[in-house]
């Protein structure tokens, strides 16, 4: 029950690249991947900036082999859980047994969304085809079956930490002896419904997001997938290939204040923050870098902000919103941004906040705004905040 | 360590909340179409909320609110839900809308609420509960991932009192799309003789179940819950079967009554067929998706349907497939699969 859970492998796929190598380039360039929408029509076109991963589903299906009418989400899990699959490279992964936990927040919508069209014309049409793998759990069993991964699998979906408890849970499964391997992560396209879904709320940036900015007016959409490989001690101590670190800290908590606004204090996510502390046995002097939720909207920075300082003052770590480079992902961002986690403790990184130019008043946060290497990252915080007050907050350490 | 159930409350198409009534007035339905019968919720939720609330969303909170007033629990130490297709009638108001008004002049509620931890976030934000907090949705293992999760977290030793549910609702567009999908029958069939005519497809159904998980025995507690397992694909699903009861140190000679998830398709019932002639050859067996109808998270009703099977003392008439009524089963094997993809074995047994 105590064992620890390992980081073997990693995958992802977002607006700044197709795998782990175009992401630290991406970083590195600090060039960011919002652009105009181009994957479907929309009434919202050349208003508002999204990070669409730079594929369109022609593309994606050739490299992924699944069939022209797969949903995007499925298609973009795939590519990240395979990468994050050959990067493990587990000898005798068939002997093991090994599960795919997959998180996402609105499954096959994208193509529901055209069988609607037709449908609500007439309930007789809508080409049945492209409503069959409306559920959640469709993405994921889509992706197992290529990946060969039938002993155990299933979905979770919380909102934006949908992924994140998704690498929870699978740790989860690890030490309580369920499995000894698991891919575990998420993902999400861009689709209509979820834009126009966050556009009714009025939290979309019109402009390129501002994560912790004081003039910060929202977030922009992304989409992509991350997953990681979660492994047992046992397995850990068989491969040849090193590891990338260790899943050390892991908590999940409700902020129980509102459907869709975080508490003023950000009750949820200082319960997460601090929950994950002590299950990895660190004080909060420990942590070199947190991965922030800072979706750029005014409430969530806010909250999350408030948060960090009762957690971590008089000494806040560095700390960044890759959200400034991918967008919003959704169900993809708790797993995309473990991935980014982890590859900071590898790379000894700090990725930028790109557009910061102003603290938030009262807290006087300062993000990192500049590409740093050669840091000394042992302990790296990453949060997931949702709707439905679903806070998350994980904790990877150097081994 | 054990498991016990300590309180259940259940919505479904048949009079099984807030009652003591034991299918003692069972509910005859004409169509492919069963719809979960409505409480008075403002007993349950504040008057306020319930107007703004989707059918979903007040059948989850209404039926865990007096799950928790049964197990005398205030305060839960952790809430998990299990729904395969979550708010589906917000998550349609929101298409319809935004195609209909072509993206103009959307209302946010429909969209807030049809997020699929909808539910647990509501239950959360009615108990003011900041403890974990989580939503499972896959397919025909929804409700059994939930309860895998709640099972590891009293392990861990996180939580005493768990609450955990299957919701799952059946609105219009469903219906129709699952109806041309050729999940249902083709004409109007009676669910009370669902199983005697061999035709294909089912009758759809709907339903939230809860449960309050512990680890704390007490005479109260309705029933223990051995164990959880779910299979996708099995090759060979009477060996899956065996090993499991295996696992658990047990033999099929022990189990009293096996519950199946027949649902009255042909297809569907050739896997329950061949097992009764095997395994389960001697085994009483129990069925009840002709009371919820079939649906992803149906399996939440078998589970509560054993867990008071087995607190009375007395399997009711209208469940029994084989065997007789006056038996008083002390250990229930409910045995689900959902489109043959997703089986799913629960082990339950009196305290």
């Amino acid at each position: 029950m105590s064992s620890s859970v390992y980081v073997a492998g990693i995958g992802v796929i977002s607006a700044i690249g197709n795998n782990v190598p175009q992401h630290l380039a991406s970083f590195e360039r600090e060039e960011a991947g919002m652009c105009d929408i181009s994957l479907f029509d929309t009434t919202h076109s050349k208003k508002l900036p999204v990070a669409e991963v730079k594929l369109d589903n022609k593309q994606l299906t050739a490299i992924t082999g699944l069939p022209d009418d797969t949903s995007r989400t499925a298609l973009l899990s795939l590519i990240a859980a395979k990468e994050a699959l050959t990067d493990a490279a587990i000898p005798g992964f068939d002997t093991l047994r090994s599960g795919f936990v997959s998180a996402n927040s609105v499954g096959g919508m994208d193509k529901s969304e055209a069988f609607f069209v037709d449908f609500l014309a007439n309930n007789n049409k809508g080409k049945l085809r492209n409503i069959y793998d409306h559920e959640c759990g469709s993405m994921t069993e889509i992706v197992a079956d290529q990946l060969g991964i039938s002993d155990y699998m299933t979905t979770i979906s919380t909102a934006c930490s949908s992924s994140a408890n998704a690498i929870f849970y699978a740790a989860r499964l690890i030490k309580n002896d369920v499995l000894d391997v698991v891919i575990a992560g998420g993902a999400d396209a861009l689709t209509k419904f979820t834009l126009n879904g966050f556009n009714t709320l009025m939290i979309l940036d019109k402009e390129l997001c501002r994560p912790f900015d004081e003039h910060r007016a929202g977030l922009n959409l992304g989409e992509g997938a991350g997953y990681l490989v979660l492994v047992s001690e046992k397995v850990a101590n068989k491969l040849s290939k090193g590891l990338y670190c260790r899943l050390s800290g892991c908590h999940n908590n409700n902020d129980a204040y509102h459907q869709t606004a975080s508490s003023p204090d950000g009750t949820g996510s200082y319960l997460a923050m601090k929950g994950a502390l002590e299950k990895s046995g660190l004080v909060p002097s420990e942590i070199d870098y947190i991965n922030l939720h800072g979706t750029g909207t005014p409430n969530n920075d806010s909250a999350e902000g408030t948060a960090i300082k009762r957690l971590f003052d008089p000494k806040c770590p560095p700390m960044s919103s890759t959200k400034s480079f991918t967008g919003h992902t959704l169900g993809a961002s708790g797993g995309i941004e473990a991935v980014l986690s982890v590859m900071a403790i590898k790379h000894k990184i700090i990725y930028p906040n790109l557009r910061f130019e102003t603290p938030m008043n009262d807290l006087g946060l300062v993000p990192e705004t500049k590409f740093l290497k050669n840091q000394n990252i042992d302990h790296v915080m990453s949060n997931s905040f949702g709707f439905g007050g679903n806070c998350t907050s994980l904790i990877f350490s150097r081994i | 360590m054990k498991i016990y159930i300590r309180s259940s409350s259940c919505i479904s198409p048949q009079n099984t909340f807030g009652t003591e009534n034991f299918f003692d007035d069972i509910v005859e339905y004409n169509g492919t179409r069963l719809k979960a019968i409505e409480p008075e919720y403002k007993e349950f939720i504040d008057p306020k909320l319930i107007r703004r609330m989707s059918h979903i969303i007040k059948i989850g909170v209404a039926a865990a609110k007096d799950c928790l007033n049964k197990g005398n629990t205030e305060m839960p130490g952790a809430i998990i839900t299990g729904t395969a297709l979550g708010c589906l009638e917000d998550t349609v108001s929101f298409l319809t809308h935004m195609v209909e008004q072509d993206e103009e002049l959307l209302s946010p509620t429909a969209f807030i609420q049809s997020t699929h931890n909808t539910v647990a976030a509501q239950i959360a934000l009615m108990l003011k509960c900041h403890e974990y907090n989580n939503t499972f949705v896959h397919k025909g293992i929804s409700f059994e991932s939930a309860l895998l999760d709640a099972i590891m977290l009293l392990k861990e030793n996180v939580a005493n009192n768990i609450l955990v549910g299957g919701t799952d609702e059946l609105v219009d567009a469903s219906y129709t799309v699952l109806t041309r999908l050729g999940l249902y029958k083709r004409w109007p069939v009676s669910n009370l003789s669902l199983f005697s005519t061999e035709s294909k497809g089912t009758i759809g159904g709907e339903g939230a179940v809860f449960f309050l998980l512990t680890d704390k025995s007490s005479d109260d507690n309705l029933a223990e819950l051995n164990a959880i397992k779910t299979f996708y694909k099995p090759k060979d699903i009477k060996a899956s079967i065996i090993s499991f009861l295996e696992e658990n140190s047990i033999k099929i000679e022990d189990i009293d009554l096996v519950i199946n998830g027949r649902n009255g398709d042909t297809r569907n019932d050739e896997v329950y067929k061949k097992l009764g002639l095997s395994i389960f050859e001697d085994s009483a067996l129990a069925n009840y998706k002709h009371l919820c109808g079939e649906y992803p998270t149906s399996s939440s009703f078998a589970l509560w349907l054993a867990a008071n099977i087995i607190k009375k003392g007395a399997v009711p008439d209208v469940v029994i497939e084989k065997g007789n009524n006056h038996l008083i089963p002390k250990k229930i094997l409910v045995y689900n699969h959902y489109l043959n993809k997703y089986h799913s074995l629960m082990l339950v047994s009196a305290i």
